[in-house]
């Protein structure tokens, strides 16, 4: 198991070093870009939006009950909730949400590309099917997520104050202005550092898993799975290690 | 031309090309026929370089694949193109940018020029100009593989190669293809290799005709010597259908 592992890891190396080639043509790669951006990207804006913020919501409603004391002000439910998500919800849990989506997007893309020859094809043109493929994924995914994370954590922000109001759970004034106490403003920092990293991780390891599918369509269906379960394992180790890095 | 000398390929115990030597000739249909898992494919991607060989050479008009640096190889990439068994089309393009994209990568044409060429190319495998903002997904298996040789010749390639350009497809469309890969290939002086079970398009198409049995050139030959030839090989395939066989005593008879 250990041996099968690190070779894995050895050829998911080698893989990059495939997919860090030079572009030979940056116009080419830029067109791609752009198309991730749109495919990866903003695909994803409505499901983060609709996560987010109901998230944002139940994070509140908890917190407001299990600190349901008169003598604890309202605003340190705020900050309870702003750290929440910031530090965690936003980074972590919408991360692991777009391994699924935008992960076994890109594994069964280019797996099907893969059974279907289209990688041959591109090789027979002289294009380095894995430079021209990932690497516009791997930068659209770089620049994208910490857009969408910082979108999660004020939509899931906007959530939390909305629902101590409609539901009454909390005084909104006191509320809004625990947001503000005490503010870090390393904790964004540490969190968008996350975020880049298990951006890194969903666009290459998914990549990975579909760039090297061999057989048809069962296999590309196994890959995508795999993906997504490696990218999850990844993301929830490196958040350990971040944050230990990082906050310590 | 392009010629093969001694390839041998093995995947792991598998000895799947056990020492081929064949010469495909400029501006001729070379046709490549044998049964399902003789070395056809393998054969025709080690001639592209898709596949490592273990032993053996391939030279194109004289350039020996694998000895070539990374300039001159990509001047030789440029040099060839393929059609596919299922097309290979990018589904995320439209059709006149899948003829494109060889062109995006590897022209200095302004767009104006690049627009020209794709739409001589599409018109050339009949295409009809209001499909060309179409998806692939949109198109029959028929277009496809047209849209599919217009990709393959769009940069004006010396070497074509078809593996089973009509698997797939009814028998008038296969012959539409058949006929269109020959005029191009005649038309533009290419050396064509395609890979084919397709009798009808051995007996129509064929210029030169290799009949490949386990991973060995078993014959070859023009594709009129084909029904009269004695060779068991042949024989034992093409007459495998009672409709050869029946045509094969009919021609003896007469």
């Amino acid at each position: 198991m250990i041996y099968r592992f690190l070779e894995g890891l050895g050829q998911y190396f080698l893989f990059l070093g495939e997919v860090f080639h030079k572009p030979e043509h940056w116009k080419e790669y830029g067109k791609s870009f752009f198309r991730e951006i749109e495919l990866l990207g903003f695909s994803s804006i409505g499901l983060v939006a609709f996560i987010s913020v109901f998230m944002g919501a139940v994070l509140t409603i908890q917190t407001a009950i299990n600190l349901g004391d008169p003598f604890v002000p309202d605003s340190y439910i705020a900050i309870a909730v702003r750290e929440g998500i910031i530090l965690e919800f936003a980074p972590t849990i919408v991360s692991l949400i777009l391994a699924g989506k935008v992960g076994s997007n890109i594994a069964s893309t280019l797996g099907t590309m893969r059974v279907t020859e289209q990688m041959d094809a591109l090789r027979v043109m002289g294009i380095n099917p894995a430079s021209y493929l990932v690497l516009p994924k791997i930068f659209a995914c770089l620049v994208f997520n910490p857009i969408l994370i910082t979108f999660s954590m004020a939509l899931g922000l906007v959530g939390g104050y909305y629902a101590g109001d409609f539901l009454g759970l909390v005084n909104t004034e006191v509320y809004l202005t625990g947001y503000f106490d005490e503010f870090d403003p390393f904790y964004v920092v540490y969190s968008l550092t996350k975020t880049f990293v298990f951006a890194f991780i969903i666009a290459t390891v998914s990549s990975f898993f579909g760039y090297n599918v061999q057989g048809g369509a069962v296999e590309v269906g196994k890959a995508s799975t795999k993906s997504v379960v490696t990218m999850s394992f990844s993301i929830i180790l490196f958040n350990y290690i971040l944050t230990n890095l990082l906050l310590q | 031309m392009i010629r093969v000398e001694g390839l041998h390929k093995s995947f792991g115990e598998q000895h799947v090309l056990r020492g081929i030597d064949v010469d495909f000739y400029e501006g001729q249909c070379n046709l490549i026929i044998g049964l399902s898992g003789s070395g056809k494919t393998v054969f025709l991607k080690s001639i592209l370089g898709l596949h490592s060989v273990d032993q053996g050479s391939i030279s194109f008009d004289g350039r020996i694949l694998g000895e070539m640096g990374k300039k001159e190889m990509k001047s030789l990439r440029q040099e060839m193109g393929m059609v596919f068994q299922g097309s290979a089309l990018f589904n995320s393009l439209s059709i006149e940018e899948n003829v494109r994209l060889p062109l995006d990568f590897f022209s200095d044409m302004t767009l104006e020029e690049k627009a020209e060429r794709v739409r001589f190319c599409l018109e050339r495998v009949r295409i009809e100009v209001d499909s060309f903002g179409k998806t692939p997904a949109e198109l029959s298996g028929g277009m496809q593989k047209r849209v599919a040789i217009a990709r393959a010749i769009v940069l004006n390639p010396k070497y074509l190669f078809c593996d089973e350009p009509n698997s797939g497809l009814d028998p008038e469309t296969a012959i539409v293809i058949d006929q269109l890969i020959h005029e191009i290939t005649h038309e533009f002086g290419m050396t064509t290799i395609i890979n084919t079970h397709d009798m009808n398009s051995v007996l129509e198409i064929g210029d030169h005709v290799v009949l490949m049995e386990q991973g060995k050139k078993a014959w070859e030959g023009r594709m009129d010597e084909v029904l009269n030839s004695d060779d068991t090989s042949v024989v034992d395939y093409v007459f495998r259908s009672n409709l050869f066989k029946k045509l094969r005593s009919a021609l003896r008879k007469s």
